[in-house]
């Protein structure tokens, strides 16, 4: 099986400060990886560097076979767990952003009936969010759960090829999580995504991934504790990803047969 | 129940408000009664009916020797270099803290000059500015220009420094170049701030204004006030203040009610 997202041996490092060492993942299209490890164990680190935010001290990345750019680019969707949204634009406004940007370069705006368009189908993404009802509200009127359902929504419109969360649930309260998690799951399986997670909440990463990834660090000298990065010390594929799951119809809950 | 409790009422807020400026109102006719007890020809504190015998001379006659109505030209030529300095000091200061917030490389560049320009007191630049663009009109706007533009570029810079740095990485994920960042995600929140500005700088205007004034001008709030000085015509410079408090709390109140009218999303809006 082909991989859609390729890590070679990638470090991380700030001066002497060794964040990840030497991770080598392969992560097929499909797939829901959940991230977990302890605080400071460089799960945002390595979000960050396969987002593009960062580029890595050593080591290759490669999508779809192509080497990453530096730099975030509409091929890898985001969404954080603040600040993900435009306090300025309303629902429908902050939707259409990312089709703005593609069709009008200069303005960044659209007008007549690509505006139309575009809002159709910004409209139609919302209403599988479950926003259809508040398009035009702002982010401030909203629920933290909105405003992330929101962000979901901003970013799928771009259809991208792999789509990160950052602790997108951790602000939210247990029961808005439990919602969030359905419809994650539910467009993650509609839109066939590529989505990688990173969560501080076990049970979470267990129940919406098809493969969790624990992140820590395997050396530790207490006398230079920032010398040693974080790697993966576990990875378990708990499901089959997407496109053979779609096939044989199983229910994406845990198998508890499947789960080692 | 403790003081930082207490809550006023919106009418009684009115009333607590109104209570100060008018027990000041009342400290002032008192002593003003007094002085006019022991001698009636007293110019220092002139009681309401001096002023407004003497403020009806500029607001109805015509000067006989320009014809004009000097209170509303002395307003007219001061509210317009006001709008001008305030105008063009707005739009450089967007246009320069948005490129300074947005672009690291610019902001390395200019950065430090600008810092280095807010630093020098404005009232220095007067005999420059009077020595460069002569003793006209563009030498009073130019002094309001140069005193608060850099503050400002300094704020909306900042401002923009300051927006989440996940917000900026998000806009990037949804395909916006520098240009569109600048344009749909960094000036629309700029805006608001730019008002608050504004209105901030509103005190330094009228102070760089009346200084500019004071020192070459034929006509304008602070010529006047200066002009009657010399004559302890406290029955002129009394209104003439009170008119310039007046206009400066107008204005405010303008740009606090458009900000809030324009803006609703900065105002937390709906709630």
């Amino acid at each position: 099986m082909s991989a859609l997202l390729r890590l070679r041996d990638v470090w991380v490092e700030y001066g002497d400060k060794v964040v990840i060492e030497g991770i080598t993942l392969d992560i097929e299209a499909g797939s829901f990886v959940s991230i977990v490890g302890p605080s400071g164990a460089g799960k945002s680190s390595l979000l960050r560097v396969i987002l593009g935010q960062e580029a890595p001290t050593r080591g290759s990345i490669r999508l779809d076979g192509a080497p990453l750019a530096p730099e975030c680019g509409p091929d890898r969707g985001v969404v954080f767990q603040r600040y993900s949204v435009f306090p300025h634009l309303s629902v429908l406004r902050n939707t259409m952003f990312g089709l703005e940007c593609a069709e009008a370069p200069f303005t960044g705006r659209l007008f007549g009936a690509r505006r139309r368009a575009a809002a159709a189908e910004a409209e139609e993404m919302l209403t599988a969010v479950g926003l259809g009802d508040s398009l035009h509200l702002y982010p401030a009127e909203m629920s933290g759960g909105m405003q992330q359902r929101l962000a979901i929504a901003q970013a799928l419109i771009k259809r991208p090829r792999i789509l990160l969360l950052d602790e997108p649930f951790g602000a939210l309260d247990p029961g808005i999580r439990t919602d969030m998690h359905a419809l994650v799951t539910r467009l993650w399986r509609e839109y066939a995504l590529t989505i990688i997670m990173v969560t501080h909440d076990i049970k979470e990463a267990f129940t919406l991934g098809t493969r969790v990834l624990a992140l820590d660090k395997r050396r530790h000298d207490p006398h230079a504790p920032h010398r040693f990065g974080a790697t993966t010390v576990y990875d378990l594929p708990l499901k089959k990803p997407l496109a053979t799951q779609a096939l044989d119809g199983s229910s994406i809950t845990i198998d508890s047969k499947d789960n080692n | 129940m403790r003081w930082v409790n207490r809550r006023v009422r919106k009418g009684n807020g009115f009333l607590l408000g109104a209570a100060p400026i008018a027990l000041l109102v009342l400290a002032y006719l008192v002593a003003a009664a007094a002085r006019h007890e022991a001698n009636p020809n007293d110019k220092i504190l002139p009681l309401p009916g001096a002023m407004a015998e003497a403020m009806a001379a500029l607001l109805f006659r015509p000067d006989p020797l320009s014809g004009q109505l000097l209170f509303w030209a002395d307003t007219f030529a001061s509210l317009q270099r006001l709008g001008f300095g305030l105008g063009i000091s707005a739009l450089s200061a967007l246009v320069v803290g948005l490129v300074l917030g947005v672009l690291p490389p610019v902001r390395a560049t200019f950065g430090p000059l600008v810092t280095a320009v807010a630093v020098i007191p404005p009232i220095a630049l007067l005999p420059i500015l009077f020595i460069a663009f002569g003793l006209g009109e563009t030498a009073k706007v130019a002094l309001i220009v140069v005193g608060i533009t850099p503050l400002m570029i300094r704020d909306i810079a900042a401002h923009i420094t300051a927006l989440p740095r996940e917000m900026l990485i998000k806009a990037q994920t949804l395909g916006a170049s520098s240009w569109q960042l600048l344009l749909r995600v960094a000036l629309p929140q700029a805006m608001p701030r730019l008002i608050q500005s504004v209105r901030l700088s509103l005190g330094p205007a009228w102070v760089f204004l009346i200084s500019a004034e004071a020192i070459a001008s034929d006509v304008g709030l602070g010529y006047r006030i200066f002009l009657v000085r010399r004559y302890l015509s406290m029955d002129v410079i009394l209104p003439y203040v009170a008119w310039i408090a007046l206009l400066a709390v107008v204005i405010d109140f303008l740009l606090a009610t458009g900000s809030r009218k324009l803006f609703p999303w900065a105002h937390g809006a709906g709630h």
